[in-house]
């Protein structure tokens, strides 16, 4: 099984890059174009940098979390 | 909207004296240019043109009457798409002759119709005091019949031969006074009766059925009938007083059967003919009315056109030797072409034989700011706008502030049901906005939430986005890639057995367990955390890191946006004394902090957690520069660490002495250089008068910017004053960026108290519906499911929702916005016929 982790990082990166770096070439020209350029471009950070930011936290954990057994109890058969 | 406000010119209009009033109306049709007063000293009693203004005030005060009328008919005003233009003058006589005809008109008709109902009034209650007194008489007779007792009171049928009277002795002569009064007074009416005339009189009274209207006041009351015997004329007189005094309403009492049978027909013949008339004059009113209101609309539009435009020509002045008149106006470079084209228009359309031209000329003035927006950003150009208007040519936070503030409210408001609701909302007003602009309602909240529902739209998609993110909907996770967290993996490395379950109530997993923690969650907070006990450490952890660095990106953007105004205005040297010190300070400390951060997530793991050093710590460490007791993060901590302190403690005094002193020198040393500069200026003046009716090009525009920013400052430099305004700026900024970073931790306090409420309207209302099991649980279920959405809205979208826009804006407006922007500006406001209101739309009537 290939680490899930670059491929879930390699997706993210590639899909925010395009529609922040790529779509923007294709806008046609019009009045609006800069905002809709900007509004691309700044979506595609932010989003790109809050979903980064959500995994990086998670990469290391330093402490796991804690349950109940009645949890415990359901998990263990539920989840796989 | 774009990246700057747009460049102005200061224009000067020759309009001709026959054409003037179409230009401006032109003008006002397409909304181009915004009129200075060039007689400010002039009263506005004192202006060319007042009468012409009275005459329009006039017409508006019968266009008022008109449409009050009109709406006390209940007849609706059909409105029209396109408004009508503005009348030439000869069709303005017209207009007003009608205006006046109608209203004179409508006033008759108005008196006419209520004096027939006053007069209907009368005889109504004539009709009733005449039924009601035939029973009093009657009454009497048949009392009469019974006994002597009432001996007193003879009655009209009775021939006066057949019993002497006491009072036929005295020679008195019996007399009736018979009316209606109204209810309230009757016992103070009674009572005053007995005082003043001591038994004389009998006073018998019964109440109407019918509650008749008072025409003075308007108010339906009930009325008494009364019947008043007396005898004696002195009586008789103060009887009448009394009556007089309590305003009842006197009618003549008949003397006998017949002639109350005769009155009474022929009243009620009058009644039915004045009930008719009514009838016709009413049909009659409202067909005037009718006629009135299918061109109402359009006079108020053109009343309306008419009088902005005299208050337009009486800002210009006027020119006797070249009989025209000069107006100044700001307008849009690029649409100078626009401008000439509309005068065209207006001289073709005025028959002037000379044709209205414009005419650029150079000002010192600083024009007012112009950025266009489109319905989609008015929105979010109004939020910036409501901290400042920019000054004229700075650079405008608005297009980003299109995405970064919706982004920043769903960080704050991050839950994926209540965004998927914001969003339905927005998307519902934004799909019928056409209905919507029609209607124009006057709820100003509704209008509020209207106005801002492309800014509500953008909210509820990026909260959407972070809901996913949050890993929260409604309270609840979602689990679609399968948690990285294992349960089973702790039972077969043996670390717990069933006896540990059993025996302990919580158990915490060890990620150092092999198998337990198999990777990140790809997409946003993995679901297990959801289910445990100790979620809100971790989480609190991550936001408040979150925070702090979505904090220090933000507030650097808005540092490198400072460039572009330096560059703008021609201050290449802001760019090293103010710009290059403050983004070191800003990067070297909190920039480092984030390094900091990111260090820590990515080289300490649960292996060495005992060793994973508090970021705090550290933070605080490096600037008391004492990390000999703690171990370091990374090898050649600290001197990096000083490194980075030496610089930023640096910037601070270039930040704070470097532009006062470099202006300082270029004033008086630089003797040079400014003798260059200086003739640079006089060539770029002599080269400006030559072309300057032509449009210029961008560079010598900014020839002209230069010109008007340099003329200010060498006229008046003053040091202390400079350095004072500097010294200001270096405090504000260097405590500010500890502050601020501080600020948007509330980034986090936000999520988290949104998180906690839905989690505690879930247990508490929510899952009280579900651990209801039977089949009344079914049918609780929708009360508790009606609570629940009910306090979902009010609570956690409103309440919340606006909670976290008002502090989204107070991150751009403090944090963001004092890194780059002024904001002293004035607001362009063009002369345009659709942007004025009109008075009677405010009343209500149209």
């Amino acid at each position: 099984m290939v680490d899930q982790f670059a491929i879930v990082m390699s997706v993210m990166t590639l899909f925010w890059g395009i529609v922040g770096g790529v779509v923007p070439w294709f806008i046609p020209k019009g009045p609006n174009r800069g905002v809709i350029v900007t509004m691309l471009v700044l979506t595609a950070v932010c989003c790109y940098l809050f979903w980064l930011i959500a995994i990086l936290a998670q990469l290391n954990p330093l402490f796991g979390p804690s349950l109940s057994t009645e949890i415990i109890q359901y998990l263990r058969w539920a989840w796989d | 909207m774009v990246f700057r406000s747009e460049e102005m010119c200061l224009a000067q209009l020759f309009l001709q004296s026959g054409s003037e009033y179409d230009c401006i109306s032109e003008l006002g049709e397409l909304g181009l240019v915004e009129f200075r007063d060039l007689n400010p000293s002039v009263s506005s009693f004192q202006r060319r043109f007042v009468s012409e203004i009275k005459r329009c005030e006039e017409m508006e005060r019968i266009l008022g009457f008109l449409l009050r009328e009109i709406q006390k008919a209940k007849i609706a005003v059909p409105q029209e798409d396109e408004s009508p233009l503005a009348p030439p003058p000869r069709q303005v006589l017209e207009i007003m002759e009608q205006l006046q005809r109608l209203e004179m008109e409508l006033s008759e008709v108005a008196k006419n119709k209520d004096k027939l109902q006053r007069n209907l009034l009368e005889l109504t209650e004539y009709t009733h005091m005449l039924k009601i007194t035939r029973t009093f008489i009657h009454s009497r007779s048949r009392h009469e019949a019974l006994g002597p007792q009432y001996e007193e009171f003879p009655t009209m049928e009775t021939d006066s031969a057949t019993g002497s009277t006491g009072m036929q002795r005295l020679g008195a002569k019996l007399g009736f006074v018979s009316g209606l009064i109204q209810r309230v007074k009757v016992e103070a009416f009674e009572r005053m009766l007995w005082r003043v005339c001591k038994g004389y009189t009998i006073l018998s009274y019964t109440e109407v059925d019918e509650s008749l209207a008072d025409l003075d006041t308007g108010e339906i009351s009930k009325s008494f009938v009364f019947l008043i015997s007396f005898w004696g004329d002195q009586i008789g007189h103060k009887v009448q007083k009394i009556c007089d005094c309590y305003h009842c309403h006197l009618y003549p009492h008949p003397e006998n059967d017949e002639e109350r049978a005769d009155v009474l027909d022929s009243l009620r013949t009058r009644i039915q003919d004045l009930n008719n008339v009514l009838h016709r004059t009413d049909d009659y009113l409202r067909q005037v009315l009718q006629k009135a209101a299918e061109s109402a609309y359009t006079w108020v539009v053109q009343v309306k056109k008419m009088k902005a435009i005299y208050h337009i020509l009486n800002l210009c002045s006027f020119d006797v030797t070249n009989k025209c008149l000069i107006a100044e106006v700001w307008c849009p470079v690029s649409d100078l072409a626009n401008l000439r084209g509309a005068l065209e228009k207006g001289s073709r359309k005025g028959d002037a034989t000379v044709p209205s031209f414009v005419n650029r000329i150079p000002s010192s003035d600083t024009p007012p700011t112009l950025l266009r927006s489109n319905k989609f950003t008015t929105g979010f150009q109004s939020i910036v706008e409501a901290y400042g208007v920019g000054d004229y040519r700075e650079v405008s936070p608005a297009p980003y502030t299109v995405i970064t503030f919706p982004f920043l409210f769903a960080v704050m408001f991050g839950d994926l049901g209540h965004g998927v609701i914001m969003s339905l909302f927005a998307l519902w007003m934004v799909l019928t906005e056409k209905n919507q602009n029609k209607k124009r309602s006057s709820n100003e909240i509704w209008m509020t939430f209207f106005h801002g529902r492309y800014i509500i739209l953008m909210m509820g998609l990026f909260s959407i986005y972070t809901g996913l993110i949050y890993n929260d909907c409604f309270s609840k996770s979602l689990n679609i890639f399968g948690s990285g967290w294992s349960v089973k993996a702790m039972f077969t490395n043996q670390q717990w057995t069933n006896k540990t379950v059993q025996t302990n109530a919580l158990l915490t997993l060890d990620p150092n367990v092999s198998g337990v923690f198999s990777g990140p969650y790809p997409f946003g907070i993995d679901p297990i955390w959801n289910l445990a006990v100790n979620r809100l450490s971790f989480l609190n952890s991550y936001k408040m890191k979150m925070s702090v660095i979505v904090g220090v990106i933000h507030m650097s953007f808005g540092v490198v946006l400072s460039v572009f105004n330096h560059l703008h205005f021609r201050q290449k040297f802001s760019v090293y004394l103010l710009f290059l010190p403050e983004l070191l300070f800003l990067i070297c400390l909190f920039g480092y902090l984030v390094f900091m951060i990111l260090y820590k997530w990515l080289a300490f793991s649960a292996r060495n957690s005992s060793q994973a050093p508090s970021i705090l710590i550290h933070f605080i460490n490096m600037f008391v520069m004492q990390g000999k007791d703690v171990t370091p993060l990374y090898p050649g901590q600290t001197g990096m660490q000083v490194f980075l302190l030496l610089i930023a403690v640096m910037c601070v005094p270039v930040l704070l002495l470097g532009k006062p002193l470099y202006l300082y020198w270029q004033q008086r040393g630089g003797k040079g250089l400014r003798r260059r500069r200086g003739y640079e200026r006089v060539r770029r003046v002599s080269e400006d008068d030559g072309s300057i009716t032509s449009i210029h090009e961008e560079d010598e525009e900014e020839g002209f910017d230069e010109v008007t920013s340099r003329e200010a400052p060498p006229k008046q430099f003053d040091f202390a004053d400079v350095l004072l305004h500097q010294a200001i700026h270096t405090i504000e900024f260097c405590l500010g960026c500890i502050s601020n970073t501080a600020s948007y931790l509330r980034l986090w306090a936000l999520s988290l108290a949104h998180a906690q409420l839905s989690e505690v309207l879930w247990a508490m209302v929510m899952r009280l519906g579900f651990k209801v099991t039977t089949e009344v649980g079914v049918v609780f279920l929708v009360p508790v499911f009606g609570l629940f959405a009910m306090l979902t809205v009010s609570i956690l979208l409103v309440m919340e929702g606006l909670s976290a826009f008002l502090h989204a804006l107070r991150l751009h407006w403090v944090e963001f916005q004092n890194k780059f922007y002024h904001g002293t500006g004035v607001k362009f406001l063009p002369f345009d016929f659709s942007q004025l209101p009109s008075v009677f739309e405010q009343d209500g009537l149209l």
